[in-house]
């Protein structure tokens, strides 16, 4: 019974990533979307706490996001996986069902 | 049909945004459809059980007697975040007192908030089959 | 849409539920019966003092599973039944009762 959590909410705003760190499941995935893209960004505020999530779940941010963003691939944070829409489709099927943080 | 499992987590405070009312509105219209039914509340969302609201000085519906009547649409239920309440210096006695009936014990009156800790209720939300957000 | 009632004029949304929960009294709730060719006895009011007070307490009308489960505690076993309350509102009890005590349409009502 695996969740694939959603965040669309930049951490440096809202809470949405915060929580759902507290109240993901080890086995769970976390997919980064909409201004929630801003939390894979290295040497950031709000790395560290994302570099240690990766210890417990796979991070997925979808790439035209982050490119409508302006974010250098190379400065995402190590061990976050690009995904494309048809990949953010594939992931939803995977896992047995979605949060979507508001 | 079979019955899904339904998650409702609310995550907002009830006076300055719609959420809180929408979410308790779709709460009790999905009621009707017999499903299983469990609410979470989480950061400020625990701030829709608080005791003592009162509204009519900021001119809009009180709705908060109505998470009252949950357990007589078998909403019994009711998961608030440890966490969350603590970050906020509030206890379960802050909150409003919500109970039902328990069918299978002689309709004894019961309580319906369960406050649990982040972990617990990550095994919650991994057992749902359906999670809506507000 | 408006309604008559001693002299007064009422206003009502399309489908006949008051407006404004205050305007509500006696008189009024005779007429939305008479205007669906109801009169209202001891049996009726005692529904629609009862969900007046079910509003009062919980801020909504309650859906007809829970008004029925709700009469049967408060007014007797025999009165929580969808019969008894089908044949004293045969337009439903939850949206015909809760209409002439200027409720709104029940919440939850499908």
């Amino acid at each position: 019974m695996s969740v694939l959590h959603i965040i669309n909410k930049s951490p440096y705003d809202r809470s949405s990533l915060d929580t759902c760190l507290r109240l993901a499941q080890p086995d769970s995935a976390i997919l980064l979307i909409e201004d929630g893209i801003y939390a894979v960004q290295k040497n950031a505020a709000a790395a560290q706490k994302v570099e240690q999530a990766l210890a417990n779940h796979q991070i997925y941010a979808l790439q035209p996001d982050l490119e409508a963003r302006g974010i250098n691939p190379d400065n995402m944070i190590d061990g976050i996986a690009l995904v494309d829409y048809d990949g953010f489709v594939k992931l939803t099927t995977d896992y047995d069902k979605s949060q979507s943080w508001l | 049909m079979a019955t899904k499992k339904f998650l409702y987590v609310n995550r907002t405070a009830p006076h300055g945004s719609i959420y809180a009312q929408e979410s308790l509105e779709v709460v009790l219209i999905a009621a009707a459809f017999e499903q299983d039914v469990s609410l979470a509340f989480i950061d400020d969302g625990v701030y829709q059980l608080m005791q003592n609201q009162d509204t009519s000085g900021i001119g809009s519906k009180n709705f908060s007697p109505t998470y009252k009547a949950l357990g007589d649409y078998d909403v019994s239920k009711i998961y608030v975040e440890q966490e969350s309440l603590e970050l906020r210096g509030l206890g379960k006695d802050d909150l409003m007192p919500l109970t039902y009936e328990d069918e299978d014990d002689d309709w004894a009156e019961k309580d319906s908030i369960h406050v649990v800790s982040s972990k617990e209720l990550a095994e919650i939300i991994d057992q749902q089959d359906v999670i809506l957000n507000f | 849409m408006t309604i008559e009632a001693g002299g007064k004029t009422y206003e009502t949304d399309e489908e006949g539920y008051l407006v404004n929960l205050s305007d509500w009294n006696d008189e009024l709730a005779n007429e939305m019966a008479k205007a669906d060719g109801a009169v209202l006895d001891e049996n009726h009011w005692e529904v629609i003092n009862f969900l007046r007070e079910y509003y009062e307490e919980y801020q909504i009308a309650p859906a007809v599973r829970v008004l029925t489960k709700a009469v049967g505690k408060k007014l007797g076993k025999d009165k929580g039944t969808s019969k008894y309350l089908y044949e004293l509102f045969p337009y439903g009890p939850a949206k015909q009762a809760c209409k002439y005590a200027g409720l709104p349409k029940p919440t939850g009502c499908v």
